[in-house]
């Protein structure tokens, strides 16, 4: 076996090669947001490209570099010449690039979205530096600093990055020392709650008993949110990195990796990470001559939302039920087969190495007192630019959404935080620092990390509904508090959007859903009801409409809305009269065409052809219409 | 035949408690679903019973206890997907094969699932048909599509 050093003098020569290629390189992101916008087609146009012109490239499958919203992004560096990114590509456009940059070198100027400039390498044409777009100007990159440049099944990309350095810095401290330059980096969860690392290491390393246990948490159960999924499929090395630092710290021995089965593209690339790494001595036994032992598992798991909360998660590793235990005894003392055991989120651990290499004094630089750092947050709802971003703690709320994301279409009505267990924000509080202690005093939490922003066309007691109604599938029956709790309250807010509510339900739902908060056992059903207790604060108008005048602003809510058509506007293109599978639209050619709401189910199919298609002429309007009693 | 399968799958676990869920998926990406034969076989070979496996699968919603359609369609209900009109698209499928979500159609040629996220949020709605996501999807593009499948 070939020692470390040795195998990263040859990983950065081979970098070297790659930063002073004598050949074209094309760079393809194809984690699972690229190919869902197609980058798998890209990628065998470019390759049938280059075997149809003779021509001679390598071509490197990168991770996700952010802005999701330009994928699928393809990056070409000609010899000599920095790397210029094109987004949005499709087979077509990317034909064209490939010949158009290896052919003619002509790098197409109009269709670049940005290059990375590095070793002094200037623009060329008039391209943007790829950083410099406003999207990416505002953010600060620690824990996705390799997503998108390396090659995420290659071991030796990260070698050259720096990579486990963090671990060889780790094992010349000791233990102890690790542990206390995490303190002074003042590192808090990631997961969402943000108690301090730390605090939870020290915990486990002073319990007794040689055996303990080390988990890295990628149940990432809330809808909307990609944040972890992205950092392994685009990095799977520094969480392991970390996961490995963090074991080294308390003193485990083995370590899981709890991913979520749906994660396919993940668990692959962690797989093969994990195989990598026996080769080079990084598991196994005497790592690098240290005298620690360390494997890991990467565990799949079947889904649950739940099975996030750690002690849930504990029981589904064990084989059992993910049903959550009542609290103490913490898993620091007693976790997995009743050994100490910590439970970390995957960005925490991605942060670790980050730490140990640059030092805690370099990492408090990022963030405000108290929050020191970065967080990452997937962007996403009615926003421009969305994506997966970056930013120090302590950025404006408004930063974030106007700025990075670059502001909504229809004007902004607020933001939602924290998934199924956090709160909606309104306009208010946008000039509200990001960061734990601020975001829980406006009754919303950090959460992991996904952030849905909403604007006028969406309905907050129906997004309440949605979240009410995902939490109370997720229950996992356990305490009455959130079985029974969260399934009342789903019924009066469908009462309420269905405009059959009374006056007293507003009431009754608050009372409901504080007692649900307080008397639930474990977080999810602690947090279940913020979504609607936010709404409820803030957004008290629009529910008071709902239950008084059964009129929904947003025209969302089903039930509270007609199919109108505008006769200024009806052109008698009869593409409604085909498109409507009921038969409720009545017209002939050229004439004014009428809609039977006896018949209309609210499909939304001739509204999108009305509206979309360059013949028809926009004239069908979905409105809500106050009745005032 | 059927048996020698799953001694294969069983192959490659050492048969502690720990090992259940793996193996059900296992088995689920193997048959497309957890059979009763299944669940006999798996509680001989890890020597808990029956009953303690149905409650441990029926917990988690990613496995199926029904034989599934041949082509899978999958509507994603996250956040991002429900913001911008998501649940516009489970219906349009209920109306245009006659099933509602969990369903399989008569014929067993399609199969109805939601999905809690798909991970291309800044591309919603999306609708998964087989290995093929249609991201940024609408009603009547989504009605085409199906009527193509069919």
């Amino acid at each position: 076996m070939i020692s470390l050093e040795e195998k990263r003098k040859e990983a950065l020569r081979k970098w070297e090669l790659l930063e002073n290629n004598n050949i074209p390189i094309i760079y393809l992101g194809t984690a699972t947001c690229g190919r869902a916008a197609g980058a798998m087609n890209v990628l065998d146009t470019v390759r049938k490209t280059l075997k149809e012109n003779k021509l001679k490239a390598k071509i490197i499958q990168v991770g996700c570099i952010g802005p999701c919203y330009l994928e699928p992004l393809l990056d070409v560096k000609l010899p000599g010449h920095p790397r210029i990114s094109y987004a949005s590509v499709n087979p077509e456009k990317a034909k064209l690039i490939i010949e158009s940059c290896l052919i003619e070198e002509n790098p197409l100027p109009n269709l670049a979205a940005g290059y990375f400039g590095k070793n002094g390498q200037e623009s060329t044409n008039g391209i943007p530096k790829f950083f410099d777009l406003p999207m990416l100007k505002p953010q600060v990159r620690l824990v996705l600093r390799n997503c998108g440049f390396i090659d995420p099944e290659n071991i030796d990309h990260y070698l050259a990055n720096s990579g486990y350095d963090g671990l060889i810095n780790a094992f010349k401290m000791g233990p102890e020392k690790v542990i206390a330059e995490v303190k002074e980096a003042g590192l808090r969860g990631r997961g969402g709650a943000g108690f301090p690392t730390y605090k939870k290491w020290e915990i486990c390393r002073n319990s007794p008993g040689s055996v303990k246990y080390m988990i890295c948490n990628v149940s990432e159960g809330d809808p909307g949110a990609f944040m972890n999924r992205s950092l392994i499929e685009s990095d799977p090395h520094c969480v392991l990195e970390g996961l490995l630092i963090a074991s080294y710290a308390i003193g485990a021995n083995h370590g899981y990796v709890y991913i979520n089965a749906d994660y396919h593209l993940a668990i692959a690339r962690l797989k093969k990470a994990a195989g990598r790494m026996k080769e080079c001595g990084l598991l196994g036994k005497n790592i690098l001559n240290s005298g620690f032992d360390f494997d890991v598992t990467i565990k799949e798991g079947a889904g649950a939302f739940v099975c996030g909360e750690e002690t849930a998660q504990i029981g589904a590793i064990e084989g059992k039920r993910g049903m959550p235990r009542s609290r103490p005894p913490f898993p620091a003392v007693s976790g997995l087969h009743d050994k100490p055991t910590i439970i970390n989120n995957v960005e925490t651990l991605g942060t670790i190495p980050n730490i140990l290499r640059n030092g805690a004094a370099w990492y408090r630089q990022f963030g405000v007192q108290g929050n020191y750092g970065t967080k990452t947050f997937s962007l996403v709802g009615s926003v421009r630019r969305g994506g997966l971003i970056e930013v120090s703690l302590g950025i404006k709320m408004r930063q974030i959404i106007f700025d990075i994301g670059g502001g909504t279409w229809k004007p902004f009505k607020g933001v939602q935080t924290g998934g199924p267990s956090g709160g909606c924000l309104s306009e208010e509080f946008l000039d509200i620092p990001v960061e734990y202690e601020a975001m829980t005093a406006a009754g919303s939490i950090m959460g992991s990390g996904g952030l849905i922003v909403m604007d006028e066309d969406t309905c907050v007691v129906d997004l309440a509904l949605y979240f009410l109604n995902f939490t109370q599938k997720e229950s996992c029956g356990k305490c009455v508090p959130c079985r029974v709790g969260t399934w009342q309250m789903v019924n009066i807010l469908e009462r309420i959007v269905k405009g059959r509510s009374e006056p007293e339900d507003l009431s009754k739902l608050q009372i409901l859903a504080e007692t649900v908060q307080r008397a639930s056992l474990c977080g999810l059903g602690q947090t279940a009801p913020n979504p609607v207790l936010t709404t409820l604060r803030y957004f008290r108008s629009e529910y008071l409409a709902h239950v008084k005048e059964k009129y929904c602003q947003s025209a969302v809510c089903k039930e509270l809305v007609v199919y109108e058509i505008d006769s200024d506007k009806c052109n008698g293109c009869q593409l409604c009269v085909n498109v409507c599978p009921t038969d409720a639209i009545k017209g002939a050619k050229a004439e004014l065409h009428s809609i039977d709401l006896y018949r209309c189910i609210k499909c939304k199919a001739c509204y999108e052809v009305c509206r979309y298609d360059p013949l028809a002429g926009n004239a069908i309007v979905i409105r809500s219409k106050r009745n005032v009693a | 035949m059927k048996e020698k399968a799953y001694i294969n799958i069983f192959s490659k676990f050492k048969g502690i408690e720990g090992d259940l869920i793996p193996i059900l998926l296992n088995i689920q990406e193997k048959f497309g679903y957890i059979s009763l034969e299944a669940i006999k076989y798996t509680s001989r070979f890890l020597k808990i019973s029956e009953n303690q496996i149905f409650g441990v699968a029926t917990f988690y919603p990613k496995f199926r206890f029904t034989e599934p359609g041949k082509k899978s369609i999958k509507v994603c209900m996250g956040t991002a997907c429900h913001v911008r009109g998501g649940q516009f698209l489970s219906e349009t499928v209920g109306w245009k094969l006659g099933i509602s979500i969990g369903q399989v159609t008569a014929d067993k040629r399609f199969d109805f699932q939601r999905a809690t996220c798909l991970g291309c949020c800044t591309l919603g709605p999306v609708v998964q048909i087989n290995e093929d996501i249609h991201s940024r999807m609408i009603v009547t593009r989504l009605k085409e599509i199906l009527e193509e499948h069919d």
